[in-house]
């Protein structure tokens, strides 16, 4: 490190244990949202700068990183983010979600079955579910600490009365171990099941709303629904067209402007594994693996 | 129910005060409200009406003083209350309505989901039975069952009044303060959620603290009247009493400022 201006993983040892403590705190209130005093990243808002900040807390030199975004490992905020911590850490990193033991995600939770040796750690571009209901943070937070929740239902009440069903499908609210409700951020609904009862450690933290919260393992999380319109956890009724696998959650790719599309694992790692263990989808063909 | 605990008041209030710095926004109020009473407070713009109901509705805290509330537990003082249970009577025996049905409704919500808000506050998880209550409950306001989908910006001022006052009775409150229900509306539908309003406090036995300026509105719908004057009761009694014999000074000239047709 020594030939480099920054510390290990770009952050200050003080800023580090700062988030550290915040993460803590998080762990011991599950769902709850700590304030810490988020910093300026090299890396504009939205891009991912509170979940950057809980790796770079997070991170040991020992550590094998994973960074997706919408489930791949090469997009743009993926693959900078990567990047970014193998020149500021000097970290091993990888995209096999088993090998990884911290991941940092943004917008999905990996399919293969995470263990207790892993952190996940979330990209969270608004940790308030309340925002758009009660736009007054000061009343929301009296509403978090008093445990009124009503007006979280009345956004799911809306949801029916206009669509017929409960439309939201993601950032799904939650009830964390039945005290706060929280937004699991934008993942699918189609993941919010996997949030409960993970063995790995699941970390939150948005940057410029300067808020980190956690699940600790195993923690209990209820999808919020009513007793006559129960939750539903959604995907598109496919199959995966390159591996085949019916149980992933789906991209919908436009191939063509002629109305042509396919289905394909939004899970890149998971996807490929498959198509490595020799499973094929509708269009994909087994030589293409074989030249993988 | 024995006949002691019917002779109670409901809220008791005894030397409220509030202050705004070095001025008086009401001083020394002190009044019973029995259940099934409807009280009217009024008084000019300024004369610490509105300060007074929102000290007892818990909007405001004042500065001394004591609102005892009859409580399923008994008797309370509402400003010694910890937050939680103040703010839980607000949304269960208490509703306040606003004089602007804006302050009280969520403009963006449907009609049915803003009555849908307080069965959901405490408790309602069945969608199916939300609905059928809002439904009813639109009915009793007159507010046509078609358009318990529609948002409150798309109903005229009259009707977002009434999609008010369903809102706060939809959970069965006891006390329920008005603030200026009728201000802003145009005379003929005052004239109309007058009725209504009357219809729903004898049918439900509300007990009512309505707070406003207009005479006629006290007259029709009030048992007990009490007259505010620069933060202080000038003085109270039954309406008709105060409306026809006005004693003081103040209410002579409010009962004969009203313009005859």
């Amino acid at each position: 490190m020594t030939d480099q201006a920054y510390n290990f993983a770009y952050l200050d040892e003080q800023t580090k244990r700062m988030i550290r403590r915040a993460i803590l705190k998080g762990v011991a209130v599950p769902g709850y949202q700590v304030p810490f005093a988020s910093r300026e990243m090299p890396m504009p808002y939205g891009w991912g700068t509170g979940g950057v900040q809980v790796t770079a807390a997070c991170l040991m030199p020992e550590d094998v990183l994973k960074v997706i975004d919408q489930g791949a490992d090469d997009t743009t905020n993926a693959v900078s983010i990567r990047k970014f911590f193998q020149r500021t850490a000097e970290v091993a990193t990888t995209e096999a979600t088993a090998e990884a033991t911290v991941i940092q995600t943004r917008h999905r939770i990996p399919e293969a079955a995470l263990t207790k040796d892993q952190i996940l750690v979330y990209q969270v571009p608004i940790p308030e579910p309340l925002r758009f209901l009660e736009p007054r943070e000061t009343e929301t937070r009296k509403m978090h600490s008093l445990e009124e929740y009503g007006l979280m239902h009345v956004k799911l009440y809306e949801d029916i009365a206009r669509h017929g069903a409960i439309a939201t499908s993601y950032a799904y609210p939650v009830k964390v171990e039945g005290r706060y409700v929280m937004d699991p951020s934008p993942i699918p609904k189609f993941d919010n099941p996997k949030l409960s009862n993970s063995p790995a450690l699941q970390l939150f933290g948005a940057g410029r709303e300067q808020r980190i919260y956690a699940l600790p393992p195993f923690t209990h999380v209820v999808s919020l629904d009513f007793d006559d319109h129960p939750f539903e956890p959604s995907k598109a009724p496919h199959d995966c067209d390159l591996c085949g696998a019916s149980e992933s959650y789906l991209d919908e790719v436009i191939t063509d402007d002629h109305g042509g599309r396919m289905f394909v694992c939004s899970d890149t790692d998971f996807c490929r594994t498959r198509r490595e263990a020799g499973h094929v989808g509708r269009l994909g063909t087994p030589s293409q693996e074989a030249a993988e | 129910m024995n006949a002691m605990t019917e002779t109670r008041p409901l809220l008791s209030v005894r030397n409220l005060t509030k202050r705004y710095g070095p001025r008086i926004g009401c001083a020394d109020v002190s009044f019973n409200l029995y259940p099934g009473e409807v009280l009217g407070i009024v008084g000019e713009s300024g004369s610490g009406k509105s300060t007074l109901l929102s000290c007892l509705a818990g909007h405001q805290t004042p500065d001394t003083g004591e609102v005892i509330f009859q409580t399923a537990q008994g008797p309370r003082d509402v400003l010694q209350m910890a937050e939680p249970d103040r703010r839980r009577l607000g949304r269960t025996d208490w509703a306040f309505v606003h004089q602007n049905p804006r302050d009280g409704l969520r403009m963006g919500v449907t009609a049915g989901g803003n009555v849908g808000e307080r069965l959901m506050a405490v408790g309602a998880r069945h969608y199916g039975d939300i609905r059928e209550k809002a439904t009813d409950w639109l009915g009793r306001v007159e507010i046509a069952a078609d358009r318990i989908d529609d948002r409150p910006r798309q109903f005229s001022g009259g009707m977002q009044q009434r999609l008010q006052i369903a809102r706060n009775l939809v959970t069965g409150p006891r006390l329920v303060f008005m603030d200026e229900p009728t201000g802003g509306l145009d005379v003929s539908v005052q004239a109309r959620l007058l009725d209504l309003l009357r219809g729903l406090v004898r049918d439900l036995g509300l007990s009512v603290i309505i707070v406003t300026h207009d005479l006629a509105v006290v007259r029709l719908l009030a048992h007990r009247l009490m007259v505010m004057k620069s933060g202080h009761v000038v003085e109270q009694g039954l309406t008709d009493q105060v409306l026809d014999d006005p004693q003081h000074g103040y209410t002579q000239l409010l009962v004969s400022s009203i313009l005859q047709v």
